[in-house]
């Protein structure tokens, strides 16, 4: 290599390299300053549901409760919609309908947070009070839609979440179909399979990456804050009710940071960041593997 | 021998099928009619001269604005590019150059893990490394967060379009001797400008409308401020402290700022659509 072009990568490469530094830096800022409750309550702060920052007491067990909850609900309804579109606009749509479609689907996910928050508060929530109020009082002793109707808690947060990760879940899944050769539908069309047996088909090749399309929706849905803050209810409270107010781990950073009156408190607030990093992380890197493993094994996407 | 008919009942499940997938786009499009009807509709009513002009003013008075808001969202997404544009075309440029090597597979690794980490989460790591050692919320200290959320976006993005440009511009530029820093500079990268540069504003309206970093970095400020070092408003967190308020007045200038916010995103989005579609057509001639 000449020197002039080594200079060069060396002098780009750092830049390059302080991407890695940040991510580095945010693991290591988050865990030091989080050392004080790490070291104070270790698992217990996980494990208990006591969150009382006048008395001192940090249990997170509702914070972390409310973001799996909120986001699991969120993932059963955007995944059938999310796939949906996938298969719509990749296989089923006519040709001049695909370009708008996905300008559309893309303004969804390009639409701010806040502006779902807003729109969450002032539309959705009364809404889903109305839906509340009309169940019937024998579905009502049901534990899952049991507690007064406050239209704000579980269930406006799960469908504002849905609505915020069908775009990105069927860009993926609309991507990873590409990857299936066209021969294969054909193949099947040739034997004489309808157009539902033929998607099915090529579905079923694509599983890994479908299976990473969800994931990484479920990666978003974990970390989103500001329109969940807005209609979840802000209750610490770990419920099965759709109705009853809860709470995120991203919410109540965001609601209770700049409160945090001592270096506990701030200290736990700190930690549950931390861990929401790190599971964020997980489902990121594992969303990643699995695309990355479907891309690698089917090489056929040039030839098809 | 007899051609075989498909029996019914798989020609009916494959009709429901298709049906079920065109009922998803409709239940997709819904939410985003009914959020666009409501931010234009409501956001229309509110919006005035006075909103762009004047400043928030306490309840009960009228004519209060976001002109703070608007000039504190410029200056933090202005700070933010002057961090994450060289840091992140620089880094773009490396993992394209050099993207068979175990470092770029490191950066670009740490690029996708940093583009999933949460908002919120980066204005945590912003208060850590900004706010606690200045001691005090500043425009610093947000357009810091901004930025960190706004590099891998470009780097990639940059990535993506260097590698579309076509090898032989390259040969060419190493053929006349050109150094690589030469080749890449004078060549490559002006060849797969338009596309970085519809990139970077894509990449500065998803920012513009980011507000769980701002809230305890840049934080909020209720007069007209330009300064780097003390906190200021910004129109998202504007929009969550009036949306969260109990005043029907502070209702509709949230309103009215969603629907700015909006307009930001859908001109950037057009616009960027617009000057792919012109590479496309000039690349295809």
């Amino acid at each position: 290599m000449r020197s002039p072009d080594l200079g060069f990568r060396l002098g780009i490469g750092v830049f390059a390299a302080a991407l890695v530094a940040i991510v580095a830096g945010i693991g290591a800022t988050l865990a030091n300053d989080s050392w004080l409750s790490l070291q104070r309550f270790g698992l217990n702060f996980w494990r208990t549901s006591n969150w009382d920052p006048v008395a001192g007491e940090f249990g997170a067990l509702p914070f972390i409760w409310g973001t799996l909850y909120s986001s699991v609900l969120a993932l059963l309804i955007a995944t059938p919609v999310a796939l949906g579109i996938a298969v719509f606009i990749s296989e089923l749509c006519p040709h001049w309908l695909r370009a708008p479609l996905i300008f559309l689907t893309e303004l969804l996910a390009a639409i701010p947070s806040i502006v779902y928050g807003l729109w969450g508060i002032f539309v959705l929530v009364p809404v889903v009070r109305a839906v509340e109020l009309t169940m019937p009082e024998s579905l009502r002793t049901l534990p899952l839609f049991s507690g007064p109707p406050f239209g704000v808690g579980m269930l406006a947060a799960a469908l504002i979440l849905a609505i915020m990760v069908v775009p990105f879940t069927s860009a993926v899944a609309r991507e990873v179909l590409k990857t299936v050769p066209m021969t294969q539908r054909e193949a099947a069309y040739a034997l004489g399979a309808t157009r539902f047996e033929a998607i099915r088909a090529a579905m079923f090749s694509a599983r890994t990456g479908i299976i990473g399309a969800v994931m990484l929706g479920f990666g978003r849905a974990l970390g989103e804050t500001m329109a969940v803050t807005m209609v979840i209810g802000n209750n610490p409270q770990v419920a099965l009710s759709l109705f009853a107010p809860q709470y995120t781990m991203a919410a109540v950073i965001a609601n209770e940071f700049t409160e945090a009156a001592n270096a506990l408190y701030m200290s736990a607030l700190i930690e549950i960041g931390l861990v929401l990093f790190v599971i964020t992380l997980l489902v990121n890197l594992m969303s990643r593997g699995l695309i990355w493993s479907m891309a690698r094994q089917v090489p056929a996407r040039a030839a098809a | 021998m007899k051609a075989r008919r498909t029996p019914p009942a798989r020609k009916v499940l494959s009709a429901l099928f298709v049906a079920a997938c065109g009922l998803a786009v409709i239940a997709a499009l819904i939410p985003l009619a009914f959020v666009l009807f409501f931010v234009i509709s409501q956001g229309v009513q509110s919006l005035n001269l006075d909103f762009f002009l004047n400043n928030p003013r306490p309840v009960g008075e009228v004519g209060g604005g976001m002109a703070n808001a608007i000039v504190g969202t410029l200056i933090l997404t202005g700070l933010a590019a002057a961090l994450a544009v060289p840091i992140g075309i620089l880094s773009g440029v490396y993992l394209s150059e050099y993207r068979g090597s175990r470092f770029a597979s490191t950066v670009r690794f740490a690029a996708d893990t940093l583009n999933g980490v949460p908002s919120i989460v980066i204005g945590v790591f912003a208060y850590a490394v900004v706010v606690l050692p200045l001691g005090h919320f500043s425009t610093l200290a947000g357009g810091f967060a901004l930025g960190i959320m706004m590099i891998p976006i470009i780097a990639r993005t940059t990535e993506e379009l260097l590698l579309l440009v076509p090898n032989a511009l390259r040969e060419g530029a190493l053929a006349l001797g050109a150094t690589r820093a030469r080749a890449v500079f004078s060549v490559i990268v002006p060849a797969a400008l338009p596309g970085i540069i519809t990139g970077v504003v894509l990449a500065l309206a998803r920012i513009a409308g980011e507000t769980a970093p701002l809230l305890f970095t840049s934080f909020n400020n209720g007069f007209f401020s330009t300064s780097l070092t003390q906190p200021i408003s910004s129109i998202t967190v504007q929009v969550f402290t009036y949306a969260i308020s109990p005043y029907e007045d502070w209702h509709r200038q949230a309103w009215a700022g969603a629907l700015v916010l909006v307009t930001i995103v859908l001109l950037c989005s057009m616009a960027a659509r617009i000057a792919a579609a012109r590479v496309a057509r000039i690349r295809g001639q």
